[in-house]
């Protein structure tokens, strides 16, 4: 049961094989037996099981609020939830309690779904492995499942991979079969890279067609609510719910079409398929650009036109990333002064001296470091030769993407990370900053430039790791994005987790999943 | 110790310098201090080998509270005293997560002020974070308009009353270099006994307009009639209450002095101004200090100053802003401002009630301020200091005009009563036009019983001052209460006249003289004797009759 997605879960509901309560205990003990995932920063057990009684009446009754209703769902810790922690993995708001909920978590509970808990995630949303918070890091179910042990031999606890980030938890949450459906956030990468290490379908939806409003921001102009999921329509059901027009953030669009459910037969013949020459990057595995070449071929088959295209400006994306980023975030952070919220130290010989030691107590390195560079940018004297040059670069990256499609490409067909995931012992051998500029090469341009995105499980490795590959669609034509992207779903042939694999119990136990396994080269 | 050795090498020097040119300088002070109290209106310009003067000039920065329901970026509601934090939504107290969404009533407001002080309305206008870390700040920045304000290139005319008896309109323009949009902060309260600071966010997040006006004023009289006429055109378009006390027209006025001709001298900016008037001394203060400063050699430095209105001297502030830079940054959360031109340059998807319309805006304009004074002076005939008077005090034109629909006597011989007795009345107790106890009807009823006889205008006097007390009663009630109606009984009259004729011969020998002027002396006797009740034109005929 727990292994299905979010459809077939909802049509069971709905028949009564099984009630919103039975369903919620169960990922609520799904939970507990992965806590060592620490994928939860916040477990939500009573208020989900309330939920679920409410929600089981509902069902009952026959008046079931949506197609969400009892769903369980995770949420990233940078979403705000009325009366229940958000923390953002930082010792600056770890006791903070919002108000008031964010919109997209408004729009779920709206829809009956049940909230399981927060996830966990990197402070503040800056990194890319989801192990730089303050709650430690996270670690990738399919560390404990039977193909990467298998594969590996691996049997050290320390030989766990990571789940990339910053949106780990959400990933893992939706990997590990705790929720169906999880809320990321993605401002470089930070919800396709872990969907893409964990092996769940990771949306970034058209900036501006999903509210920030309650969205703790790192790059305002930048962040957009991820999706993530065990199918690409599981991600077209919630993206339908979230969409839309919000007037508490000003950035938000009308949603182009009522999306509900994908086309069962997509035809992709009249798709043209663009494959980015400049995305064949040094550091790319020889298994994600087999994996690349083996989708290509696949759409080449059934009749899409595949041609190779050219942005010429990616080079200068993670450095342009970078400035804007950090800028943004010396900004966005000048808030958490320890006055009214949040952290406070217990200095108090003066009210500077105050937000200095607040400040240096509340954040980790990369929040400080990121900080100080982004004022560093921000200096009259340096404005011009670094923010502004940086925004004329992010324009022509935008540019790159809108001459693309506008030569006739549907879609770019790219790889979302340069490999499968790295041993957390390897991993943090480099500092942040050398990891975010190497993790988010292949995501983070999208964002620069607003368009929807989106990273689809498409085999294991030789580890028995997760490759995704991601495809990206001009701005407001996510829907398409989402057919061809389930067009190539129901051809990779992604093992998913089962029930009963991988938890620490069963971690030995070498059972297969329901699904043909294509291992990878 | 090097340091000191040059400093005291420049004053030394400095002070050769004074010294070389002290017959002129001494002279140059002695104008000055006769003619910086009140600025001279129509400076003649010099010639060329005259000695110049030092001269102050002045530009000031106008911080406007927008007068509406709610705030700038947020539905929480502005109001002035109300319990401390008690109007503040989650995005005023800058939780995390929370985006500004823009008040349109306060575009609109903003849009029409540039309208009213013909400036060009930028179609387009950005946002931008300023930032700075302060106690009453809590987002760390302000929202305001750096690079591309709402509103830019205007200009404002206002006028001062010069000349020998001040009795000339004297016309004169500042230029409006810019309105921005931009956040009200908070205030801080500092309890310095228990050494805490206190904060409330009921003001922050309101909205304000920055006006910027270039340096074109020279003195704290015009600088005070320039911020006067500004305050009325904001309180005649209704964007801002203008109230200087309760901050809601706040002003802060960069001074510097120069030679004519010369570049602008080093300026300091005052602030801490609570009215006009303290505008006016501040000001002049700041530029005899610095001239004082010059002459004794020493330079001016770049500083904020706060004006002591107890001592009535400007101070320096602990300058917290010396060094700071504010690392602008555009506003990532709010799309470019736009404002459209008329109804038909909406774009197809746009809703007209959701946009900003710079010609609807137009069209709603109230009459300005001079314009207003120019329509009473064409209209009623009045001398222009009287249409100042009539402007400057909230609802008195509407009075005046009020009072005249209910007399037939002459607007010239109206406008009297209005500015002198009914004003000086409310001046005295403090009231507003509003407050008044007599009503434009009761005046007009007055004025009426005086024009057609019935009353002399010294009772007429009394009588306003019976009114006043007794809020409510008619003139003709008290006329008739009090016995002051005119005295119009002949044989009453002859009597009187009668009396002071025969008491008074050598005056009734000088007229019979010919010295017809002295009659006038025996009819304020008889008016004495009738309380001023008696019937001018019947006296002066019995008196003539009796007197030929």
């Amino acid at each position: 049961m727990l292994s299905l997605t979010l459809k077939e879960v909802s049509l069971a509901l709905r028949e009564g094989r099984i009630s919103p309560t039975e369903l919620c205990k169960k990922c609520l003990n799904r939970i507990k037996k992965t806590q060592h995932l620490n994928a939860y920063i916040t477990v939500t057990e009573e208020l989900a099981l309330k939920q679920a009684q409410q929600s089981e009446t509902r069902l009952l009754q026959g008046v079931p609020k949506g197609p969400l209703d009892g769903i369980p769902f995770a949420v990233k810790d940078n979403f705000c939830t009325k009366d229940i922690k958000t923390t953002c993995a930082s010792k600056m708001l770890k006791d903070y309690t919002p108000p008031y909920n964010a919109t997209m978590v408004q729009k779920l509970l709206d829809q009956g779904a049940i909230l399981m808990g927060k996830t966990n995630m990197d402070e503040f949303a800056m990194g890319a492995g989801s192990t730089d918070g303050t709650f430690g890091p996270v670690k990738n179910p399919w560390s404990y499942a039977a193909p990467y042990r298998e594969q590996t031999g691996a049997v050290q606890d320390s030989d766990w991979v990571i789940t990339g980030g910053s949106s780990g938890g959400s990933a893992a949450a939706v990997a590990s079969l705790t929720s169906y459906l999880a809320l990321g956030s993605d401002t470089g990468g930070s919800t396709r890279n872990p969907g893409a290490l964990c092996g769940v379908v990771a949306l970034k939806p058209t900036y501006g067609l999903l509210s920030r409003h309650g969205l703790i921001p790192l790059v305002n102009s930048m962040d957009v609510p991820g999706i993530l999921t065990r199918s690409v329509n599981d991600a077209a059901i919630a993206l339908g719910i979230l969409q839309g027009l919000d007037v508490r953030d000003s950035t938000t669009v009308p949603a182009p079409s009522s999306l509900a459910e994908l086309p069962e037969n997509f035809d992709v013949k009249n798709i043209c398929v663009g494959i980015p020459k400049e995305y064949h990057a040094p550091g790319l595995s020889e298994e994600t650009l087999a994996q690349w070449s083996r989708v290509a071929d696949l759409f080449e088959r059934a009749g899409a036109q595949v041609k190779q295209v050219s942005l010429p400006h990616t080079q200068y994306s993670i450095v342009c990333y970078h400035v804007l980023c950090h800028a943004e975030v010396a900004s966005n952070m000048a808030r958490f002064d320890g006055l009214e919220y949040g952290h406070r130290s217990e200095t108090d010989s003066s009210t500077e001296a105050m937000y200095a030691s607040t400040r240096h107590e509340g954040f980790n390195d990369v929040v400080r470091g990121r900080i100080l560079s982004g004022n560093y940018f921000l200096l009259k004297q340096n404005y011009q030769h670094y923010f502004v040059k940086a925004q004329k670069v992010r324009r022509l990256i935008a540019d790159d993407f809108r001459n693309v499609f506008s030569s006739g490409v549907d879609v770019l067909l790219t790889p979302t990370t340069l490999a499968d995931a790295a041993c957390y012992q390897d991993f943090t051998q480099e500092d942040n900053r050398t990891r975010s500029a190497q993790e988010d090469v292949f995501t983070q341009p999208s964002n620069m430039a607003g368009l929807p995105a989106v990273s689809v499980p498409t085999a294991l490795s030789r580890r028995g790791l997760p490759i995704g590959l991601q495809l990206v669609g001009p701005a407001l034509h996510d829907k398409k994005l989402l057919s061809v992207a389930q067009w190539m779903e129901q051809r990779v042939g992604f093992p998913s987790i089962s029930d009963s694999d991988y938890s620490r119990e069963s971690r030995n136990d070498p059972r297969m999943t329901k699904r043909e396994q294509t291992s990878a080269v | 110790m090097a340091a000191s050795c040059v400093a005291a090498s420049e004053l030394l020097q400095n002070m050769k310098l004074i010294s070389g040119f002290y017959p002129k300088a001494s002279c140059v002070i002695r104008r000055i201090s006769t003619t910086n109290a009140r600025c001279d209106g129509q400076a003649q310009p010099r010639a060329k080998s005259a000695p110049q003067q030092l001269v102050g000039v002045v530009g000031l920065e106008i911080h406007a509270q927008i007068n509406s329901s709610t705030k700038l970026f947020s539905g929480s509601s502005v109001r002035f005293s109300a319990p401390p934090n008690s109007l503040v939504s989650l995005f005023d107290a800058s939780l995390p997560g929370t985006l500004p969404v823009l008040n349109k009533r306060c575009v609109e407001a903003a849009v029409m002020t540039g309208l009213a002080l013909n400036c060009t309305i930028n179609r387009k206008s950005l946002f931008d974070r300023k930032h700075y870390f302060y106690a009453d700040l809590p987002a760390g920045y302000q929202i305001t308009q750096q690079r591309q304000p709402i509103a830019v290139d205007g200009m404002l005319t206002y006028s001062l009353l010069g000349g020998k008896k001040r009795s000339q309109v004297i016309r004169k323009n500042v230029q409006i270099k810019q309105i921005q949009l931009e956040q009200d902060s908070g205030k801080s309260l500092h309890d310095d006994v228990r050494s805490q600071t206190l904060i409330d966010l009921n003001r922050a997040g309101v909205g304000l307009m920055e006006l910027v006006m270039e340096p074109d004023m020279s003195c704290g009289e015009e600088a005070a009639a320039a911020v006067r006429e500004l305050q009325l055109i904001l309180q005649a378009l209704g964007t801002c209450q203008g109230n200087m006390s309760e901050g809601q027209l706040r002003v802060d006025a960069n001074v510097s002095v120069h030679r004519p001709g010369e570049p602008l001298g080093v300026r300091t900016e005052v602030k801490n101004i609570n009215s006009a008037r303290y505008l006016a001394r501040a000001i002049d203060y700041e530029i005899q200090r610095q001239i004082d400063v010059l002459q004794r050699g020493g330079t001016v430095q770049n500083e904020t100053r706060a004006y002591d209105s107890k001592s009535g001297e400007t101070i320096p502030m602990r300058d917290k802003e010396g060094l700071q830079d504010y690392r602008f940054m555009p506003e990532p959360n709010l799309p470019p401002l736009i404002v459209y031109e008329d109804n038909a340059s909406l774009p197809t998807g746009i809703d007209a009630c959701q946009a900003v319309v710079v010609q609807k805006i137009k069209e709603g304009l109230p009459e300005l301020p001079s314009v207003k004074r120019d329509r009473l002076v064409q209209t009623y005939g009045i001398l222009p200091e009287h249409s100042f008077t009539l402007v400057n005090e909230d609802g008195l034109v509407e009075y005046f005009e009020e009072a005249l629909k209910a007399t037939k006597k002459e607007p010239r011989k109206v406008i009297g009563w209005v500015t002198n007795e009914l004003l000086g009345h409310l001046k005295q107790q403090d009231l507003s036009v509003s407050q008044s106890p007599i009503s434009p009807s009761a005046l007009a009823e007055l004025l009426e019983l005086q024009e057609t006889g019935h009353i002399s205008s010294s009772v007429a006097k009394q009588v306003f001052q019976e009114m006043w007390r007794s809020s409510g009663k008619t003139a003709q009630q008290i006329i008739q209460e009090h016995d002051l109606g005119l005295v119009s009984d002949t044989t009453q009259l002859h009597s009187i006249c009668q009396k002071v004729v025969e008491s008074h011969p050598d005056e009734v020998h000088a007229i019979r003289n010919g010295n017809k002027k002295v009659l006038n002396k025996l009819m304020g006797l008889v008016q004495k004797e009738t309380k001023g009740r008696a019937d001018p034109v019947l006296v002066r005929a019995i008196l003539q009759e009796k007197t030929s």
